[in-house]
């Protein structure tokens, strides 16, 4: 360590690096640090914590027994909590996949154009960044509302005749999550099949595979590391989101970020909300590490 | 298979593309050739001939714009690429990098159906054959640029193909091994008697190695003949000039008698050339002579000899090349092999010199 400081150049990098370093240390592991703490102690009254603190395993036996808590009445399910989590991992799933099934043609689809075009149709996939993620999902909610776009539209040109069901319910929320999501799925898929030697395909057709075997047995493999990026980074934010299931759901749907959400807000409960939203680290990074596992070397550089 | 005498054929064929500024180029315009069976039939031409879009309209990855492409006389335009009776060597070999040698190899062989028992047999045959035995389950990153070459070779080969299609295979090899590959193709084709189509730019690879050759040039083909035909009798200036080295010499015909012409190389001298063809007094016509059928300083009076200056002397080992000029600004290169030993140089740099040759030795060409 001491002779690291020697060399000048190592003084600089030190100094490089020292802000970000500094930044995580502060801003990201000491307060993983403190939610671990608080998830190990007894709730305050009034919110916060007891002081002084009273340790505690209640706050995880609780997530998997909803019936321990003080507040459980006679017709409590004690896996309350469990099928919320597993409810988020379903609806996690399923925007995932629409995300990739959506997103991979239309990655096609853009790495096919000519250079110019395919700039311009990438930024086209970008500029809803640049719009604010909770106006984006307002808007959406106007689109999906009894008296919203489309069921007016639907009931201008007679398929229906009383508004659809489109809004409040888990229809909503996995068409909300899909919509913010898919650009994240779009651009290592992209960036994959862009990569892609389309050579390839040649010499499988001249092989004598049809198009539809040549993409099973060539392109898809050879864009999978894209793929998996893709599963990864929906996959993570979309189990753990809270505004699109509060917002899109109004309260009927709920997901792992909306129940921890409810924690630190209206039930004031912060040690049992930080029990879970360890629970949900965990479970994500069970899931990368299954990923890192079972992918081989070239799919993980491509991360 | 057919019974034709064709392996392919490409019937009055045209391809053209729209150009990135909106023009329309004929990458291939009009060419007719038949490439007969068992025959090594090389495309050759400078890059943007038409000679891999050619290729590329065989195996069926370009649809002709116009004219028919017959493979044993079955006529191609509504079979897809997949279900062509071809198979193609790639220039940058195009291996499948997420499978193992035996996999790529074999993967013509499995869209077949062909068991894997089966398949695991003639793939150890193929790489038998390519001189690879045991590289089965190596990935394509771990071989060398010749040995994916080979496998690339392999993998085409072991479908047993009707005609088999090389892109510039040996392009991306050094030179020592592109030798050696040129060899062992040509003795590998005799050996599995499968008609290969070979596109190349390299007018000595396409001389070693064909039975015949297309040379072609801005999407037509100017001549399909045997190597000694290209390169003694061309057709066209182009011809001359990219097969070997040749120098032209600009002339107007003076009068013919029977088969011998008499040409003015206006300011240099009157020359006589044989060529069973006719042509008429005052026509504007090219002398083509190779710088080998040219003599320095041994005047003859059966032959064409004509004065001129020296230019410069270039010793290159087993020959010498003189460059000389001539008063009506013709100008000739002249090799003269350096038989003896002790080879003085036959000139010097300003000498007058006479250029000797036969009257059979150049090619009459008007275009």
């Amino acid at each position: 360590m001491l002779k690291f400081f020697r060399g000048k150049s190592n003084w600089q990098l030190f100094g490089l690096l020292s802000p970000g370093a500094l930044w995580i240390l502060l801003f990201f592991n000491l307060p993983i640090l403190i939610v671990l703490f608080i998830s190990f102690v007894e709730r305050g009254r009034a919110g916060g914590i007891k002081i002084p603190p009273v340790y505690t395993l209640d706050n995880y036996s609780q997530l998997f027994n909803a019936c321990v808590s003080e507040f459980a009445g006679a017709a409590c399910d004690p896996f309350l909590y469990i099928g919320i989590f597993g409810n988020s991992v379903r609806i996690g799933l399923i925007v995932t996949l629409w995300c990739i099934l959506l997103g991979y043609p239309l990655s096609y689809f853009i790495a096919k154009q000519k250079p110019a075009w395919r700039d311009a149709l990438m930024i086209l996939v970008i500029i809803p960044f640049w719009t604010n993620f909770l106006v984006r999902t307002y808007a959406l909610k106007q689109v999906l509302a009894a008296e919203g776009l489309l069921n007016s539209f639907l009931m201008g040109i007679g398929i229906i005749s009383q508004p659809l069901d489109l809004l409040f319910n888990e229809f909503a929320v996995v068409v909300g999550l899909i919509y913010g999501y898919l650009p994240f799925a779009v651009l290592p898929m992209y960036a994959s099949i862009e990569k892609f030697d389309h050579t390839l395909m040649e010499a499988a057709a001249d092989l004598g595979a049809s198009p539809r075997r040549a993409f099973w047995r060539v392109m898809l493999p050879m864009t999978m590391p894209g793929v998996f990026a893709a599963l990864v980074l929906v996959f993570v934010p979309v189990v753990g989101a809270f505004i699109t299931p509060d917002i899109m759901g109004g309260g009927k749907v709920e997901m792992i970020g909306t129940l921890i959400n409810r924690q630190f807000g209206v039930a004031r409960n912060w040690p049992f909300g930080s029990a879970m939203s360890l629970m949900l680290m965990l479970l994500v990074l069970i899931g990368v590490i299954a990923y890192f596992r079972s992918s081989t070397e070239e799919t993980r550089r491509a991360m | 298979m057919a019974s034709n005498e064709f392996a392919v054929e490409m019937q009055d064929v045209v391809k053209q593309f729209v150009t990135p500024e909106g023009g329309i180029l004929a990458a291939v315009n009009h060419v007719t050739m038949q490439i007969k069976e068992n025959e090594f039939f090389s495309l050759l031409g400078p890059s943007g001939c038409g000679k891999t879009t050619s290729l590329r309209m065989i195996a069926g990855f370009e649809l002709p714009t116009d004219g028919k492409i017959l493979i044993h006389g079955k006529e191609m335009s509504q079979v897809p690429a997949f279900q062509r009776p071809v198979n193609t060597v790639f220039q940058q070999y195009a291996l499948f990098p997420h499978m193992t040698v035996e996999q790529n190899i074999g993967f013509g062989l499995e869209m077949k159906g062909v068991s894997r028992a089966e398949r695991i047999k003639r793939v150890g045959e193929a790489l038998e054959m390519v001189r690879l035995p045991g590289m089965e389950l190596r990935r394509p990153k771990q071989l060398s640029g010749g040995q994916q070459q080979r496998i690339a070779l392999a993998r085409a080969l072991v479908n047993k193909p009707e005609v088999l299609l090389l892109d510039e295979p040996l392009g991306a090899l050094d030179l020592k091994l592109r030798k050696e590959m040129q060899l062992e193709l040509k003795t590998l084709q005799r050996e599995v008697g499968i008609t290969f189509i070979y596109v190349t730019h390299d007018q000595e690879e396409a001389l070693t190695m064909s039975d015949r050759i297309a040379v072609m040039s801005k999407g037509i083909a100017l001549q399909v003949d045997i190597p000694e035909a290209i390169y003694e009798r061309p057709a066209t200036k182009f011809v001359a000039d990219f097969i070997g080295e040749t120098n032209f010499l600009d002339g107007v015909v003076k009068g013919q008698n029977g088969t011998t012409v008499e040409i003015d190389l206006v300011g240099t001298g009157i020359v006589y050339v044989e060529s069973s063809r006719k042509f008429t007094n005052g026509q504007q016509v090219t002398v083509a002579v190779r710088p080998e059928k040219l003599r320095l300083n041994n005047p003859d009076d059966k032959d064409n000899n004509l004065k001129g200056h020296v230019e410069e002397v270039i010793y290159i080992g087993t020959d010498t090349h003189y460059g000389v000029r001539f008063a009506g600004g013709h100008k000739a290169r002249i090799r003269e092999q350096n038989v003896t030993l002790a080879q003085k140089t036959l000139a010097k740099t300003g000498d007058e010199v006479t250029m000797s040759f036969t009257h059979t030795s150049p090619r009459i060409l008007t275009e």
